[in-house]
């Protein structure tokens, strides 16, 4: 478990490192992501420890954003005087966002792959 | 008596108290989200800091002091992050036999995502600093807090919108899918990561692995491809904007 937690350090270490003496336009977690993925395709399995590890984090992925998210209250003052036209563009933009890729990916990805279901 | 109101003030100021402010706050939003069949309209996300801004705003305590307990769970992004990469290898061979698919609609996503935005804020008056502070909303905060300072917005905004479009994408992401017909596990999954980077990922990996693979594959990639894009095409956008 702990060796795992270790490795999954080592490889966003990397990424911040690499991202951030090359100034490459990727934050350093995504950069580290792609080098775990590289370790899995060289072991050629997921070891049950690391995926017990990676379940551990992606289980509750969205408390983590808690914090970040009650930053909103250092921009009240903001948001209020440009509470419409943010308020209506974030609102647009992500429906339309949703249903362009969304659409587009299940048109153009039939076939091989597809797999269905709902919710 | 004293000594209890004594404790109480160091504790309210302590990391310890708002560490476990947090975690509670999510307990309940979770709590009541699992309680009313899951629905997507009860993000957990939107309850817990509803519940834990109301609980500073009450006590009157300042951002920095609640951050101070509530870092020990912002840290632990990063390595969930890296940790995507487990979903992400499981379903590799799906990936690459749809790597044109995922590429094409990935693009076409992440250019809908800057236009309409700008676009409807600038129909409604949104000053031009509004404008590159929103334009890219849907990227994960710190890329989008780089690419928002480089285009001359704010990028404390920036970081405020992108959790916000996060949660919304959450929220309203499974019902605009149902409706427009899309079914297939793997456009669901790019669909949310495209447009509500890791808040959508994290909701997207509850339902689905398959979607949550894909969301977590999107939202690496329009971090990319809008970091790439939108300091190239700003230009042009203000220019056609005339503002």
């Amino acid at each position: 478990m702990l060796g795992y937690l270790t490795l999954i350090l080592v490889c966003q270490l990397a990424g911040e490192f690499i991202t951030g003496a090359l100034m490459l336009p990727v934050p350093g977690p995504v950069l580290g992501m792609v080098f775990l993925l590289v370790f899995l395709m060289l072991r050629g399995h997921v070891p049950e420890r690391l995926d017990q590890t990676a379940d551990g984090l992606l289980r509750s992925m969205s408390l983590l954003f808690v914090p970040a998210g009650t930053g909103v209250i250092l921009h009240f003052q903001l948001l209020g005087e440009a509470l419409l036209p943010l308020g209506l563009a974030l609102v647009v933009s992500t429906l339309v966002t949703i249903a362009v890729t969304g659409l587009l990916m299940q048109w153009l990805g039939t076939g091989e792959g597809a797999e269905k279901g709902d919710g | 008596m004293d000594s209890l109101q004594d404790t109480w003030v160091y504790l309210s100021a302590s990391p310890l108290f708002h560490l476990t402010l947090t975690l509670a706050a999510f307990q309940l939003a979770s709590a009541l989200f699992e309680k009313m069949g899951r629905n997507p309209l009860l993000n957990p996300v939107l309850g817990a800091v509803l519940v834990v801004v109301a609980v500073l705003v009450l006590t009157e305590t300042d951002y920095g002091t609640y951050f101070e307990g509530a870092q020990f769970v912002h840290f632990l992004l990063g390595p969930a992050t890296v940790a995507l990469a487990v979903p992400l290898y499981r379903q590799w061979q799906r990936v690459r036999r749809s790597a044109l698919a995922i590429a094409v609609s990935l693009l076409a996503g992440s250019l809908t995502a800057i236009l309409s935005a700008v676009l409807v804020a600038w129909l409604l008056g949104g000053s031009e600093a509004v404008l590159a502070s929103l334009a890219p909303k849907s990227v994960t905060a710190p890329v989008a807090m780089g690419i928002a300072e480089k285009l001359g917005g704010l990028p404390s905004l920036t970081a405020v919108l992108v959790i916000v479009t996060g949660i919304l994408g959450a929220m309203l992401g499974p019902k605009v899918l149902d409706m427009m017909g899309v079914v297939d596990w793997r456009a669901r999954g790019l669909a949310i990561g495209t447009a509500s980077h890791g808040i959508g990922t994290a909701r997207a990996l509850q339902v689905n692995e398959t979607a949550g693979a894909f969301s977590g594959l999107a939202m690496g990639l329009n971090a990319l491809a809008t970091a790439l894009l939108l300091p190239m095409i700003w230009g042009g956008v203000v220019w056609l904007l005339g503002s």
